[in-house]
């Protein structure tokens, strides 16, 4: 390493030169449908072993698919929040391999002909800028059961539970420059797929996993080799396991090697990646049209139907509120995250001072919640009391450090904060007459600091406010105080 | 039957045996690549037919996939799913190890 | 012998109604049969305190007066449907223990209208083959020419042996490339096999998707009619299953066909065919005009390309089929130390020959590399070959060619597997199309083995090939009884 200086996210510093790194990442969103893509078994988590599985989803001798209507509409639905091109026919195809969870011996999945095409969404950088990622394509498919390999020294268990649950796979261009836009990425995704209903984004439970694909290249070259690094269920992992494995393509690279295609996993406890036991010829999946299915059509109009149900979408739902309630963009950027958050906003915002809700609302009540281990739906504070709250500011009732305090208290009271403030007697005081005389008291009792400050000691100026604001017990209003002191110690 | 064609040879047959998870004995493979390379030769005669302008046929029925509304209608049938299982523990399918 | 045997399906099912007999004796009467003939190795298995119990069951319907339309008639059913509790194996040893835990739509048709079930009769494995010489439990041997050991054909070889023993009143069988239409030929019973996706595929043991259709193997084409309309009908577990209504087959036996025109294809006439069988295709042809049909010759000019197609498509969705047998949640399992070698040796072990060639085809056509050249190249073929149908059923009503290029041969002769396929060349193209066809005796060669010959007609329309095929069985009068038979 011989660089100074600060890197670029994305790029990595050789002894040759510069490197950068090129994503592409294809995630697996699980529908939120009840049951699942081809077989009426229950889609849900947590099941006791084998007990969501039908007879197709087993594989039984002559067992038959059948679609899931849901399904089809949520891949739509999700396509046209990706501003993707809706394909009105699509076929589904079997793509063949064995391995002890996939009791078909295929995957019912879609190759050359998926159910939407390509599109792009805008992501937010840490910087501030936005940059444009487009998408692939998107399609549905089975997703596979569970294998465990580690109840016994010789034998695997085989949970079919997940096996035919419905998947949506979106695969993004590569167009992905650094693990950080990777997460933004990700973040994007689940808050789009949450949006439109499709996917709940639990990246625990496994609803939303990403198989990621880098390679590095100096700018300005073609893409170099990639590889594929399979199944991570957090930002954070996606993070890590990319800056991993490019760092390791890089130090191939610099000491003259090449790279392998191949698949790798993340080992979470190393923090690095680690090549997968490839099998010769391992992917040849032999994909050919489903003949237990037809083809997939629909018209123009009930596309059109769908995209009537779609909700306002996250990237409109910011410029809005940025027009309509004069917050920052990135506030509204964190605003848009969940769609209960935007609700929450505009019901709290509503005839208030939109910069000075979101702030409260972001910094205090998102950290109070975290630190309760809550979440906003369940909120001892409403959106009309934060709002409430809010207001009491504006008026100059209460100050925003009294506001503090009357906060700690609507978390854990559920009153209201006028309520609060009458009960605890915290009304700001911003009478002149009553500030003069609590500065009048202050002066008396500090006449030497007093001439200290008139003789030059400028910083003494925030004693003689702290002196005030402690006689008041904190209710003075500041601004006010601020004020008349500067025409007081003149 | 001659062998006049040799589309495949063994190591090919090797590797689709491999793929469909086949174990060809050793004394049958000649044999079966012969048998193999017979049909692949006499399926051949379709390179003789133009179908430049020709779609594939999706299917023969003319009908759209049907659909299924998104209810739950199916599963909790364990005992009935693990009855035919060579192997199964605590209503696990049990097979031998994928050795990684 | 019993003199119940004699009854055909129509003619049983109105003797029983009439109580002449009851269920129950004419199911025993199939039991001595099915005894009397089990040299042929037609059933693989019997459950005769089950079939009682249904025939019993039978007798009180038809007591009550609450007779369904195939109550207390004794059928076999091939063993590549699944029936509930029954052991199913697809003549398989990878499904030798297999019992599954639901019952196939078709036969639970039956069996919701009345039908009692005498066994499951033997085919070839996983329905691959022309001979039933590929069945894990061993060959069945085609009643005509009992000494000879001639073979029923296949795949339902079991199921045409049977009918034409009268060990079963009736059999279902399955067709992909003529597995019913060619059996029946050689055994000289009648097999149909329907449009694809008139019946519900749910609980067959799939063997090719988009060609596989269940139908029925009976004496006389009335059977085939009673059989069909039980077995036919819509159902959304199969999503190729077909919307549509079918009418009543029964009112259409004796619509004649007046005026119909029936379509002479020249690619059916050609080298290889026996003479026997070019005399009565020709009867054939002067029968129906006899009958007051036009006889129109028409091309159909892909035929030749029909078998490659076929051998490139069925194997391609086999090869994806099979894949569930692997021993991990049913049928057989050979331990090994991993899960890749347990594949191979369960797999290797519990196929046979014919089976695993087709999956390496198949395996072969769909990998990386050939896709385009054969299995894209067949399906594009295929589409040709329905257009060529099509453009034929613009100008006449149904089509008449021979069943099968000869007779019946003798089992054991070890043809090489290309030749085998042979025996399918008038069977497959209908079968491409998912078009209807009847396949009905009309003669006997020169050494006593029956001739078939097919009518193919446009999609969906069984009634009028059920009309059309009455009125070639009634010219052609066939009444022989093979010597193996039971009676």
């Amino acid at each position: 390493m011989s660089e100074t200086g600060i890197l670029k996210p994305g790029h990595i510093n050789g002894e040759t030169g510069t490197w950068e790194m090129v994503i592409g990442l294809e995630i697996h969103a699980q529908i939120s449908s009840k049951s699942k893509l081809f077989s009426g078994a229950s889609a849900s988590f947590g099941a006791e072993a084998n007990s969501n599985v039908s007879l197709v989803d087993a594989a039984m001798p002559g067992m038959l698919p059948v679609i899931n209507e849901f399904c089809i509409e949520q891949a739509v639905k999700t396509g046209l929040a990706l501003n993707a091109k809706i394909n009105n026919v699509s076929v589904f195809d079997r793509k063949n391999y064995f391995y002890a969870d996939l009791p078909q011996g295929y995957q019912i999945s879609q190759f050359t002909k998926p159910i939407v095409g390509e599109g792009e969404i805008i992501i937010d950088l840490d910087n501030g800028k936005q940059t444009t990622i487009g998408i692939e394509r998107l399609h549905l498919e089975q997703d596979a059961g569970k294998s465990l390999h580690d109840q016994h020294p010789s034998k695997s268990f085989i949970d079919l539970n997940r096996t035919g649950v419905a998947l949506m796979e979106i695969v993004s261009k590569p167009d992905i420059r650094s693990p950080q836009e990777a997460g933004a990425y990700v973040k994007k995704i689940r808050s789009i797929l949450r949006y439109v209903g499709a996917c709940d984004g639990n990246m625990e439970e496994g609803s939303l996993r990403a198989d990621c694909n880098v390679s590095v290249r100096k700018s300005g070259e073609e893409f170099g080799t990639r590889c594929e690094i399979k199944n991570l269920n957090s930002i954070r992992f996606i993070i890590q396991a990319i800056q991993s494995e490019a760092e390791r393509q890089v130090d191939i690279l610099e000491s003259g090697g090449k790279i392998n295609q191949e698949t790798r996993l993340f080992d979470t406890s190393t923090g690095e990646t680690r090549s997968m036991r490839s099998k010769e010829d391992a992917h040849d999946y032999r994909y050919f049209p489903d003949p237990d299915l037809l083809p997939l059509e629909f018209s123009d109009s009930w596309v059109q139907e769908i995209k009537k149900t779609l909700p306002e979408l996250p990237d409109s739902l910011k410029k809005r509120l940025v027009n309509d309630f004069e917050i920052t963009p990135y506030d509204a950027s964190i605003l848009v995250e969940e769609k209960d958050y935007v609700d929450f906003y505009q019901k709290a915002a509503k005839g208030q001072d939109g910069k000075l809700t979101a702030n409260w609302m972001i910094t205090e009540l998102f950290g109070a919640l975290k630190k309760e281990n809550l979440t906003l739906s369940n909120s001892p504070i409403s959106p009309e009391n934060l709002g409430k709250l809010v207001s009491l500011i504006s008026k100059g009732t209460i100050s925003g450090k009294i506001a503090k305090d009357v906060f700690a208290e609507m978390m854990t009271s559920k009153n209201s904060p006028s309520d609060i403030v009458k009960d605890k007697g915290l009304e700001q005081v911003s009478d002149d007459t009553e500030i003069l005389k609590l500065i009048d008291k202050v002066i008396s009792e500090n006449k030497d600091k007093v001439n200290d400050y008139l003789g030059g000691k400028d910083k003494l100026f925030g004693f003689f406010v702290g002196q005030v604001m402690k006689l008041s017990q904190g209710k003075a209003n500041p601004g006010i105080v601020n004020n008349l002191l500067k025409e007081k110690l003149k | 039957m001659s062998n006049k064609n040799t589309i495949v040879d063994i190591p090919t047959v090797n590797k689709i045996a491999r793929l469909s998870r086949l174990d060809i004995p050793e004394a049958s493979k000649q044999s079966l690549t012969n048998d193999l390379n017979n049909i692949l030769g006499f399926v051949a005669q379709l390179e003789e037919v133009d179908t430049s302008d020709v779609k594939p046929l999706a299917s023969v029925t003319g009908h759209r996939l049907p659909l299924r509304s998104d209810e739950v209608t199916d599963g909790n049938i364990e005992d009935l799913v693990l009855k035919n299982a060579p192997e199964s523990s605590s209503g696990f399918f049990v097979v031998p190890k994928v050795i990684e | 012998m019993s003199d119940l045997l004699k009854f055909d399906l129509l003619s049983a099912s109105i003797a029983l109604k009439n109580k002449e007999f009851s269920s129950l004796e004419l199911t025993n009467a199939y039991f001595e049969a099915i005894e009397k003939t089990s040299a042929l190795g037609a059933y693989l298995e019997i459950i005769k305190d089950h079939s009682m119990n249904m025939a019993k069951a039978s007798d009180k319907n038809i007591n009550n007066g609450t007779s369904r339309p195939l109550e207390g008639l004794p059928i076999g059913v091939k063993d590549m449907f699944c029936t509930k509790d029954i052991k199913t194996t697809a003549s398989s040893k990878i499904l030798e223990n297999f019992c599954p835990t639901y019952e196939s739509t078709v036969t639970q048709n039956l069996w919701d209208d009345g039908a009692v079930m005498l066994g499951k009769l033997s085919c070839d494995e996983f329905a691959m083959g022309s001979s039933n010489e590929t069945a894990a439990k061993g060959n069945v041997v085609n009643p005509w020419l009992k000494n000879s050991k001639m073979s029923p054909g296949g795949s339902s070889g079991g199921s045409a042996s049977a009918v034409a023993a009268r060990s079963a009143l009736a059999a279902t069988g399955t067709d992909t490339g003529g597995s019913i239409r060619q059996p029946a030929a050689f055994c000289g019973v009648t097999g149909l096999k329907p449009t694809y996706g008139r019946c519900s595929r749910w609980g067959i043991v799939a063997f090719s998707s988009s060609l596989d259709q269940a139908g029925p193997l009976t004496r006389t084409v009335s059977d085939a009619a009673l059989m069909l309309n039980s077995m036919a009908g819509y159902d959304k577990k199969d999503s190729t299953s077909a919307n549509l209504e079918m009418p009543d087959l029964m009112n259409y036996l004796d619509k004649g066909i007046k005026g119909k025109k029936i379509g002479i294809p020249k690619e059916y006439t050609q080298d290889g065919i026996s003479q026997d069988i070019v005399k009565f295709y020709e009867k054939s042809i002067n029968w129906l005009k006899e009958s007051g049909a036009e006889i129109l010759p028409v091309s159909l000019p892909h035929t030749k390309y029909a078998l490659p197609v076929y051998y490139i498509i069925a194997p391609a969705e086999a090869s994806s089929n099979l894949a569930r047998y692997d021993g991990v949640r049913y049928g057989k399992r050979n331990e090994a130390a991993s899960l890749d070698e347990m594949y191979e040796v369960t797999r290797g072990n519990g196929f046979g020959e014919e089976v695993k060639r087709r999956i390496m085809i198949g395996t072969y056509v769909l990998s990386s590399g050939y896709y385009d050249a054969y299995y894209l190249k067949a399906q594009k073929v295929r589409r040709l070959i329905k257009e060529d149908f099509d453009n034929v059923f613009e100008e006449v009503d149904y089509i008449l060619t021979p069943s099968t290029p000869t007779t019946s041969f003798e089992l054991g002769q070890k043809q090489d597997p290309l030749t085998m396929y042979l025996n399918d060349i008038f069977t497959v193209p209908a079968s491409l199309a998912g078009l209807p066809g009847i396949s009905l005796p009309v003669g006997l060669d020169k050494s006593g083995l029956p001739i078939g010959i097919q009518l193919i007609a446009n999609s969906f329309d069984e009634p009028g090939l059920i009309s059309t095929a009455r009125a070639l069985e009634r010219s052609a009068e066939f009444n022989f009884i093979p010597d193996g038979a039971a009676t």
